[in-house]
C-alpha cells in the first residue's frame, strides 16, 4: 500500500470531519427550524379560549378544549390498560422466567410486536375491540389499542429498571427471610419505579401523539361535550390536527399551527418529564 | 386515581344514545365530508337550544357514515350519495333498515386556479380529464400547462356521485384514471387547487372560497354553461346537483327525530345558506 | 442524555454485550421455607400469564389479520392481489391489486432510507468520536425532540412548507410526491439511526482504538478503518430499524404523497403507500365486505414485512453477540 503523505492525511481528516459536522447540523438544524416554526406561527392561536373552549363553526373559531381533554383521557386510558400487565410481564421476565423456548419466544414477541407498524395496531383495535368486543367506537377501544401498542415499550422499559436493581438488594431481602413475592414487591420495584415511571410516561407521550389507530377506532371531529364516559366518541389533539390541516374549509391558518403547537407541546412535555425522572435516578445512583 | 378510572371503565354498558323524557341525551352523525360543516352547524344550534343534548359530528366520506350505520356504530349517517343497492342489502342482513331524509341539496362545483383561463367544461372533457385521456390544459382551450387532476379518495360520496354522473356519463364502465390524484380531504383538495396553476378539483358548493374559481358547465356541447350556485341548483339548470342525506336506522324518533325536524325547519334550512349549500325548494 | 429512544437502545446494547435478558436473581434457587401462602401463588400465577401476554398479543394481531384478511384470496386469487395493478373497491366488480402500493411503499422507504443512513450514521460518528461532550449532550437533546414530534405534526409541515418548496425546486405539477413524503421519513428515521449507531460506536472497546493510533493513523482513518467495521452490526440493526419505521408511517405519507393510483416510476410523482391504503380506505369498507378484506390483506403484507426487517436485526445482534462473546 503506498504511504500517503502525512499532510495528505491531515487534509483528509479535515474534509472528513467536515463532513460529518454536516451531517451533524444536517439533523439538527431541521429540527429546529420545525419546533421553532410551529412556535412562531401557533403562538398567535393560542389564548386562554383557544384552550379553554370548545370549538364552533365547524371548528374555525372557538376553542380545542375537548380535543386537550380527548387527549388526555387516551393517555391516563393507555397508562391504565398496559402499566399493570406490563409491569407484571416484565418482572416475570426478570425474577421468575426460566432460560428456555418459551422465554425466547417472548422476547422474540416483544421485538416483534415493537415493529408493528401503527395503522396495523389499529386494525387490529378495530377487529377485537371494536367489533368483537362490541365496544364501538370509543375512547375504551382507543384505549386499549394504543395500550396494546404501548404494551411492548412498557415491558422492555420496566425490564431495564428492574434489571438494574442491584443483585444484592434482592440476596439481601431473601436472606432475612422474605418470600420472592415480598422481595419484589417491597424491594425491587420501589428501586426499579423510577425507570417503570419514565417507561409509563414516554409510554403515554406517545399515545398522545398517535393517530394513525385513532383515525380507524373512535376519534370524532366535534364532540362538543367532553366525552360523558368511556363509552363515547372523543375527540384528540392528533386527529384534529389532521382534521383541520385537510378536511374544514376556509380554516384559519392560524388556527392549525395552534393546534399543531398544542400538541408538540404536550408531547414533548412529557418527554422532557421522562428524562428528568431518568436523569434524577441516575444521579442517585 | 387508576381505582376509579378501572371503575368506571368496567361498569357500564354499550354505546347507545340514552333517550329520556325531555330533550337530553346524545348521539353521533357519522359520514360525508361534503355535510359535515352543515351537520356541525346545526348540532351546535341543537345543542344551543337544548343543553342536555350531545351530539358528536364527524367524517370523513359518505362510504364511512354508510358502513358505520350497516355496523351500527352510529345514529345519523351524512351522505353525499345515494346508498347502494348492495349497500341495503348489507344493512337488511345486520338488521338495519335505512330511512333516508334528504336535507338540503348542493351543487357539485368544479374548481380550478384563479388564474386559469379556462372558465367552462362539459361533461365530455371532464371525464375525458379524470381518465387520463385528456392531459394538456390546451386542449381544453387553455394554456400549454399539464392538468393536474385531483379527486377525493374512495371514502367520500362525492368522489361516487362524481365517477357516476360526470365520469361515467359517457361510458358506463369508465373508472379514475392512474394519474389522478387521490386526497384524503377535500380542503386538501381546495387548498392544492388555490395554490396551483394547473390544477382542477371538485367539491360541494360550500367549499368554493374566493380562493378558487368555479368553472360553469355544459352538460353537453350544445347545451348552455351553467354556473354553479344556489339559484342555479334550486331552478335545476346546472348540472351536478345532488341530494344531501341523512339516513338513519328506520325512521328516526325521541331526540334523533327532533334534531332532524329542527334541520328541516326554515331556521334550519337558513343555516344551510350560510354555510353554502342549497336549502330544499 | 436521556432518551425517549433509551428503550430500544437499552433493548439492543445488552445483546451486543451479552448481558443476560432473562433472571438474574437467584430465584432458581429459592428454597421453600414452608409457609405456602395462597395469595403468593396466585400472584405468581397472573405474573407467569402476564409473562406470556406478549406472545398471546402478537399472536392476536396475526390471527386478526389472517380471519379478516385471508378470505378476500377467494374473490381475487393471490397471484392478482400481490401483482395486480388495478385498486377499484368501490367499482363493480371490485378489482384488487396492491403492486402500485407495495413499489411505493419501496420507492419512498429506500429513498428516505438512502437519505437518512449517510447523515444519521455520519451524525453519529461526530458524537461518538469527534464532538466534546457538551455538543454531544445538546446534539443529543436536539435528536430526541426530533424523536418526539408526531408523525401527524411532520406530516402537517410536509404539507404546508416542503410541499410547496418541492413543487417549485423540481418544477412539479404538484408537491404532493413520493419524495416530499421521503424527505419527511429520513428525518423521522434519522434520531432512531444516530442514537443506535452512536451507542454502537460508543461500544467500541477503546483498545481497538488505541492500538490503531499507535500504528500511527490518524483520528479519521481510526474512525473509519477500526471503529465503524467493528460497530457495524449495531449500525445495521439502526439502519434496519429506521427501515422498519419507514415502512410503518402512516399519517405523514397519507398528507404528503399524493394518493394517486398509479404504479409511480419516477419518486417526484404522487403515490400512495400501503400504509395510506389502508388508512385512507378502512372508514369506508363496510366490516367483512370485500374491501375490508383487502384491506386487512394489505395489513398482513405489511406486517410480515416489517415483521422480516425486525427479525433480521435481530438476527444480526444474536451474530454480533456470539463473535464478541466475552
Amino acid at each position: 500500500m503506498k504511504v500517503k503523505a502525512r499532510s495528505t492525511r491531515r487534509l483528509s481528516q479535515r474534509t472528513a470531519f467536515a463532513l460529518l459536522t454536516l451531517a451533524t447540523a444536517i439533523v439538527v438544524i431541521p429540527a429546529l427550524l420545525i419546533i421553532l416554526y410551529i412556535i412562531v406561527h401557533g403562538v398567535s392561536a393560542i389564548d386562554w379560549g383557544f384552550l379553554t373552549q370548545s370549538p364552533s363553526q365547524a371548528g374555525k373559531s372557538g376553542g380545542i378544549f375537548p380535543a386537550i381533554v380527548g387527549t388526555f383521557y387516551l393517555m391516563l386510558g393507555t397508562a391504565i390498560f398496559s402499566l399493570p400487565i406490563g409491569v407484571l410481564a416484565a418482572i416475570h421476565l426478570t425474577e421468575y422466567a426460566k432460560d428456555n423456548r418459551l422465554t425466547r419466544l417472548i422476547n422474540l414477541a416483544i421485538i416483534s410486536l415493537a415493529g408493528v407498524p401503527s395503522i396495523v395496531f389499529g386494525l387490529f383495535g378495530l377487529g377485537v375491540f371494536v367489533m368483537t368486543m362490541h365496544l364501538g367506537l370509543s375512547l375504551r377501544a382507543a384505549s386499549l389499542t394504543l395500550a396494546s401498542q404501548a404494551l411492548a415499550m412498557v415491558i422492555t422499559t420496566s425490564r431495564e429498571a428492574i434489571l438494574a436493581v442491584p443483585r444484592e438488594y434482592r440476596e439481601a431481602s431473601l436472606a432475612i427471610g422474605a418470600t420472592k413475592w415480598q422481595t419484589v414487591r417491597h424491594v425491587v420495584l420501589p428501586q426499579a419505579s423510577s425507570g417503570i415511571i419514565t417507561g409509563a410516561v414516554l409510554a403515554m407521550s406517545r399515545a398522545a401523539g398517535e393517530t394513525a389507530p385513532i383515525l380507524v377506532v373512535g376519534a370524532a371531529f366535534i364532540v362538543p361535550g367532553l366525552p360523558n364516559s368511556p363509552f363515547d366518541q372523543f375527540m384528540a389533539l392528533p386527529y384534529h390536527l389532521y382534521t383541520v390541516a385537510a378536511q374544514v374549509p376556509g380554516m384559519p391558518k392560524s388556527m392549525m399551527w395552534g393546534v399543531a403547537l398544542v400538541l408538540l407541546a404536550v408531547v414533548l412535555s412529557f418527554d422532557i418529564v421522562a428524562a428528568i425522572i431518568r436523569s434524577k435516578a441516575r444521579q442517585r445512583k | 386515581m387508576v381505582a376509579l378510572g378501572l371503575v368506571a371503565v368496567l361498569a357500564g354498558c354499550g354505546g347507545e344514545p340514552q333517550v329520556q323524557d325531555g330533550l337530553s341525551g346524545s348521539f353521533n352523525i357519522i359520514g360525508s365530508n361534503t355535510v359535515t360543516p352543515l351537520a356541525s352547524v346545526w348540532a351546535e344550534d341543537f345543542m344551543k337550544a337544548h343543553p342536555k343534548v350531545s351530539i358528536s359530528v364527524s367524517g370523513p366520506g359518505s362510504g364511512v357514515g354508510i358502513a358505520a350505520l350497516i355496523d351500527r356504530t352510529t345514529d345519523i349517517c351524512q351522505s353525499s350519495r345515494t346508498i347502494k343497492a348492495e349497500e341495503v342489502a348489507q344493512a337488511e342482513a345486520n338488521g338495519v333498515h335505512p330511512y333516508e331524509i334528504q336535507v338540503a341539496s348542493d351543487a357539485l362545483s368544479v374548481v380550478v386556479n384563479p388564474s386559469n383561463t379556462v372558465s367552462s367544461l362539459t361533461f365530455a372533457q371532464l371525464s375525458a380529464i379524470y381518465t387520463d385521456q385528456i392531459t394538456n390544459w390546451k386542449e381544453v382551450g387553455g394554456p400549454d400547462a399539464p392538468i393536474v387532476a385531483i379527486s377525493r379518495d374512495t371514502n367520500s360520496g362525492t368522489h361516487a356521485f362524481f365517477k357516476e354522473h360526470v365520469v361515467q356519463s359517457i361510458d358506463k364502465k369508465l373508472e379514475y384514471g392512474t394519474k389522478v390524484l387521490f386526497l384524503p380531504s377535500t380542503e386538501a383538495g381546495v387548498s392544492e387547487v388555490a395554490k396551483n396553476p394547473n390544477a382542477i378539483f371538485y367539491a360541494g358548493l360550500g367549499y368554493v372560497t374566493q380562493k378558487v374559481k368555479p368553472l360553469a358547465i355544459k352538460k353537453s356541447g350544445d347545451s348552455a354553461a351553467i354556473l354553479p350556485s344556489v339559484a342555479t341548483a334550486l331552478d335545476g339548470t346546472y348540472p351536478i346537483s345532488r341530494p344531501l342525506l341523512f339516513y338513519t336506522n328506520g325512521a328516526p324518533d325521541g331526540i334523533i327525530k327532533a334534531f332532524v325536524d329542527y334541520c328541516l325547519s326554515p331556521g334550519g334550512q337558513e343555516k344551510v345558506t350560510e354555510v353554502g349549500y342549497v336549502p330544499l325548494a | 442524555m436521556p432518551a425517549r429512544i433509551d428503550w430500544v437502545k437499552e433493548r439492543l446494547i445488552p445483546r451486543l454485550f451479552g448481558r443476560n435478558s432473562t433472571a438474574t436473581a437467584p430465584g432458581n434457587a429459592f428454597r421453600f421455607r414452608g409457609r405456602w401462602r395462597l395469595g403468593e401463588k396466585s400472584i405468581e400465577g397472573l405474573i407467569s400469564l402476564s409473562g406470556i401476554l406478549a406472545i398471546v398479543l402478537l399472536l392476536g394481531v396475526l390471527v386478526l389479520l389472517l380471519k379478516e384478511g385471508l378470505p378476500i384470496f377467494s374473490h381475487t386469487p393471490p397471484w392478482e392481489f400481490f401483482f395486480g395493478t388495478k385498486w377499484y373497491p368501490i367499482s363493480e366488480p371490485p378489482t384488487f391489486g396492491v403492486m402500485p402500493f407495495f413499489v411505493s411503499t419501496i420507492m419512498i422507504t429506500a429513498i428516505a432510507t438512502a437519505v437518512a443512513v449517510p447523515i444519521g450514521v455520519g451524525c453519529a460518528a461526530y458524537l461518538a468520536e469527534v464532538a466534546s461532550p457538551k455538543v454531544r449532550e445538546t446534539v443529543k437533546l436536539l435528536v430526541e425532540l426530533l424523536a418526539g414530534i408526531p408523525s401527524v405534526v411532520m406530516g402537517f409541515v410536509g404539507l404546508m412548507l416542503l410541499s410547496p418548496l418541492v413543487q417549485s425546486i423540481f418544477h412539479l405539477n404538484t408537491g404532493l410526491c413520493g419524495l416530499t413524503a421521503a424527505i419527511m421519513l429520513s428525518l423521522m428515521s434519522l434520531p432512531i439511526i444516530v442514537t443506535v449507531s452512536e451507542d454502537a460506536l460508543r461500544a467500541v472497546p477503546s483498545e481497538f482504538k488505541e492500538a490503531s493510533y499507535a500504528l500511527g493513523a490518524t483520528r479519521w482513518e481510526t474512525i473509519r478503518h477500526v471503529c465503524i467495521p467493528a460497530a457495524l452490526s449495531g449500525i445495521s440493526a439502526a439502519i434496519m430499524l429506521g427501515v422498519g419505521r419507514a415502512i410503518g408511517e402512516t399519517m405523514t405519507v397519507l398528507m404528503v404523497a399524493g394518493g394517486a393510483l398509479a404504479i409511480p416510476h419516477l419518486p417526484t410523482e404522487p403515490m400512495t403507500t400501503m400504509t395510506a391504503a389502508i388508512a385512507s380506505g378502512i372508514g369506508n369498507a363496510v366490516r367483512g365486505g370485500l374491501q375490508y378484506q383487502a384491506l386487512f390483506a394489505v395489513g398482513l403484507i405489511l406486517f410480515v414485512m416489517t415483521l422480516s426487517v425486525n427479525w433480521v436485526a435481530d438476527r444480526i445482534l444474536e451474530r454480533q453477540k456470539r463473535k464478541f462473546a466475552r
